[in-house]
């Protein structure tokens, strides 16, 4: 069943069309890969469905208790309560908090007491704050961060950050994750384990995941479908088989006459 | 383990109040702190009030705020007109005290939605704009005698601001380490990272500024049953900047930080009051230094816990 | 119609003061993105400087001028060495409570050396007014435009068409790239430091003209709302502040002279609200979002 559905989504940035007449559809449990050169429009594209940016023109559609519904234009807090997370590209994590803080600070929506009975100290606090507290160093373990949760973020080395990405938009609690470049800056090892992380979390967790990477060994691995974007265009969709031999996607990324 | 309001830690921290509290007593009952020291002492409280409801705006959640003694103004004179027309007594200041709080309340909902979009100096300015709208109207308004002031009688002695003291430490404490404390914490460490996260930053940038603002205004209405007078250039914003200075010696985010500062900077004061102008020189260069060489503060944004001392002295013990 | 005429010569000569200081906020706004909150400060420097060379001196009021200018300049130089440069990293909110700082030490020593009441300027200009039709302007009033109108063309022609000009409008733009195109960064934010804090001592010299008199705390309100001039008019952009400078200048001439007098400053501190609320960037600003 389709999860994710956009028709001719369009973004323009002073009269540049950064996304333009984009329709994607996404099964559930898919892993699909989106790739394309610098500057195809890619991150604008997760933008535009994490609700950062509003579309200037075309719908968004998410399945909420079996319906598609749009959610186009909404904000973005409102979207990853309907179940979509995502990491970013240049890691955001919160730096001066510790690793266990920044995964509890994702599942803030779904902790159920009043600020009153945080004041007054009343049991439910302490039984919510129990809850979240095993939740959230479960949720390390998964990444293999457990061993660092009373770590500062910022203190992190670069892969551990983006697997705490990672762990911090699972605790969102998502249908649907965003990894925009998880790779970038991994050496081969940690590329690899993280290969095997995002196909463990998938299973896991029943996730639908679409992420953006250069590492195309990761990408067609990793990846059963594929949307290539260019110039803010969706130029193919297949297998990563099909997508190897697509002549349109060959030109994009190495110029007209690559393919004679 | 099941963990309940019951614990050891929390205990320690009663204990603490109530050392303090008998203390104090006793100090002041033997004569030991005489009248002055008395009102340093209660300056001293309503500045930690202050500082501590500034914190949660500055500190925890991020948003700089220069409008702060507007807030304490709206309560200072909620009090002082209760006073004045209805009765000159506890009743009336603790009348008044409720009466400024919903006025707060209503004024920071009304200031926060909009200025809340802006970021860093642009609302720093905004809140400064909104502080010094409040007491030009305050100035121009009959029933607060304009810029003559309001006389009043003292009726607040030191055990109520003592209580109030405890009470805002405990609302922003608790408040600091709650889901929405930590929701504010992520507010002011990455906004678009926050919003990704689920969490409505407007909405929570709004509550905390809102506590923020009901607790100064708390501090004002002690502050009008405390010290004789209220005028409006009481209130100005180097009012604003002097809690600001409080918070910033403290540590930005840390609540311990706030009460150490307010307590050293009170009893600083006291000593540097014959030569006014070298104490803001001081200031000056101290504020001007601190962000050069310590930017976080004495405390930066740790706190003093009775679980991280435990810590501190197992460790000691295991290395001796 | 007569009384509107002349609240307005009234406003402009306030409204020249005004912007003199909101172009030192808006150059050194627009190039570290620092709001300088002690630039109200300098402008006091400049009125006490202006106050010691003719009071004290003897000097006429062109020296009196150049002199304020130039020691207006070396202290912002100095402001910005010293407090700072060490914070150019560092968080926004850190380097305004520097500035806070800044200010509150240049108020302090001012009211150690100079004492804290107010000190009355001599009338150097002959008390001379002119009247056109019935409408009365003095002569401060022309010579107080004349000299704005002047330095603000002056500045036009350094920003436009000088290399330093050039520098201070690439490093606005992108310090790193401008420093990677050979501009000496730290030089052109002197550069900005001096140019903004001269204007601002030329107005301290101009008001203490037109008021007759200066107080070390002079500088904290109009600063405020010459910084509101420059929001208004768009921060970072010279003509905005210019703009700006006038019009809120010629507000709160108008609301004194028809409304209330007590009023006209939350009517300033409202039109910078409702700015920010309507379109944060200032009238002349373009709106940007933050890249994610």
């Amino acid at each position: 069943m389709t999860l994710l559905k956009t028709t001719n989504l369009t973004r323009i940035f002073g009269g540049l069309a950064a996304v333009s007449d984009v329709s994607i559809d996404i099964q559930e449990q898919d892993l699909v890969g989106l790739i394309g050169p610098n500057g195809a429009g890619k991150t604008t594209l997760f933008n535009l469905l994490t609700g950062v940016y509003e579309p200037s023109a075309g719908t968004i559609e998410f399945q909420i208790k079996d319906e598609m519904k749009s959610i186009g234009g909404m904000p973005p807090y409102a979207i990853t309560k309907l179940g979509i997370a995502r990491t970013f590209q240049n890691i955001r994590l919160f730096k001066n908090l510790t690793v266990l803080d920044n995964v509890k600070i994702a599942m803030n929506q779904n902790i159920k007491y009043h600020t009153l009975s945080a004041i007054l100290r009343l049991p439910s606090y302490y039984r919510e704050e129990q809850r979240v507290e095993e939740m959230a160093w479960k949720l390390l373990d998964v990444v293999h961060l457990a061993d660092k949760g009373k770590e500062l973020a910022k203190n992190l080395p670069y892969g551990e950050q983006r697997r705490l990405e990672i762990a911090r938009a699972l605790a969102t609690e998502p249908k649907l994750l965003f990894l925009d470049e998880p790779a970038a800056g991994m050496n081969p090892q940690e590329t690899k384990d993280l290969t095997i992380l995002i196909r463990q979390i998938q299973k896991q967790f029943h996730l639908t995941i679409i992420l953006i990477e250069h590492d195309m060994s990761l990408v067609m691995s990793l990846c059963e479908k594929i949307y290539v974007l260019d110039y803010g265009k969706c130029i193919a969709y297949g297998s990563p088989e099909e997508i190897r031999n697509n002549p349109r996607v060959i030109e994009a990324y190495l110029g007209e006459d690559a393919g004679c | 383990m099941k963990r309940s309001v019951w614990n050891r830690w929390n205990a320690c921290w009663l204990g603490l109040i109530i050392v303090c509290y008998g203390l104090l007593s006793i100090l002041i009952s033997t004569g030991i702190m005489n009248n002055i020291y008395v009102t340093v002492l209660m300056g001293i409280g309503i500045n930690i009030i202050l500082a501590v409801s500034l914190n949660l705006i500055i500190g925890i959640t991020g948003q700089f705020s220069l409008g702060h003694a507007g807030f304490m103004c709206i309560g200072a004179y909620a009090s002082g007109v209760m006073m004045k027309q209805f009765s000159s007594s506890i009743t009336g200041v603790l009348l008044g005290m409720l009466i400024g709080m919903l006025i707060s309340a209503v004024v920071a909902l009304l200031v926060a939605g909009p200025t809340l979009r802006l970021k860093g100096d642009y609302l720093a300015i905004a809140t400064l704009g909104f502080g010094e709208i409040i007491r030009i109207v305050v100035l121009n308004l009959d029933i607060t005698n304009g810029a003559a002031g309001l006389i009043l009688q003292k009726v607040v002695n030191w055990p109520i601001i003592y209580l109030f003291v405890v009470l805002s430490l405990v609302i922003v404490v608790n408040f600091g380490i709650s889901a929405k404390g930590r929701a504010c914490l992520a507010i002011r460490e990455d906004e678009v990272a926050a919003e990704a996260m689920g969490i409505n930053t407007t909405k929570y940038k709004i509550e905390a500024f809102v506590i923020g603002a009901i607790i100064a205004s708390v501090a004002g209405s002690l502050y009008a049953g405390s010290f004789y007078v209220i005028k409006p250039d009481m209130f100005t914003f180097t009012k604003s900047i002097d809690i600001l200075v409080i918070v910033v010696f403290g540590g930005m985010g840390s609540v311990t930080g706030s009460v150490i500062a307010a307590t050293a900077i009170g009893f600083i004061n006291i000593f540097l009051q014959q030569f006014a102008e070298i104490r803001m020189i001081a200031y000056g260069l101290a504020l001007v230094c601190i962000m050069i060489f310590r930017p976080g503060g004495l405390l930066s944004t740790k706190e003093f816990t009775f679980t991280g001392l435990w810590k501190w002295m197992k460790k000691r013990r295991v290395k001796a | 119609m007569t009384q509107f005429l002349q609240q307005l010569i009234n406003g402009l000569s306030l409204g020249s003061i005004y912007a003199l200081i909101a172009l030192g906020y808006t150059m050194v706004y627009g190039i570290i993105k620092l709001i300088n909150f002690a630039h109200g400060d300098i402008y006091m420097l400049g009125a006490y400087v202006g106050f010691i060379v003719t009071a004290q001196l003897g000097l006429g009021l062109i020296p009196a001028l150049l002199i304020a200018m130039a020691t207006c300049a070396v202290i912002g130089v100095l402001i910005e060495r010293i407090a700072y440069k060490p914070l150019r990293n560092a968080t926004r909110i850190a380097a305004l409570i520097t500035a806070i700082g800044v200010s509150y030490f240049i108020e302090a020593s001012t009211q150690r050396i100079m004492g804290t009441g107010i000190k009355t300027y001599p009338s150097i200009l002959q008390n001379q007014t002119f009247m056109i039709g019935d409408v009365r302007i003095s002569m401060q009033q022309i010579f107080i435009f004349a000299v704005t109108i002047l330095l603000m063309l002056i500045l036009q022609y350094v920003v436009q068409k000088t290399k330093i000009g050039r520098s201070m409008r690439a490093v606005s733009v992108d310090p790193d790239a401008a420093r990677l195109m050979g501009i000496n960064v730290d030089a052109t934010i002197s550069y900005t430091f001096a140019i903004g804090s001269a204007l601002a001592g030329a107005a301290g010299v101009l008001v203490g003209l037109y008021y007759n008199s200066i107080s070390p705390l002079m500088g904290v309100v109009p600063g405020v709302k010459a910084f509101i001039a420059a929001v208004f008019g768009g921060i970072g952009i010279i003509p905005g502040a210019m703009f700006g400078g006038f019009f809120i200048g010629i507000v709160e001439t108008l609301v004194s002279g028809y409304g209330s007098s007590l009023y006209k400053d939350a009517v300033v501190y409202l039109i910078l609200i409702i700015i920010l609320i309507v379109k944060p960037t200032g009238l002349l600003g373009k709106n940007e979002k933050e890249k994610v």
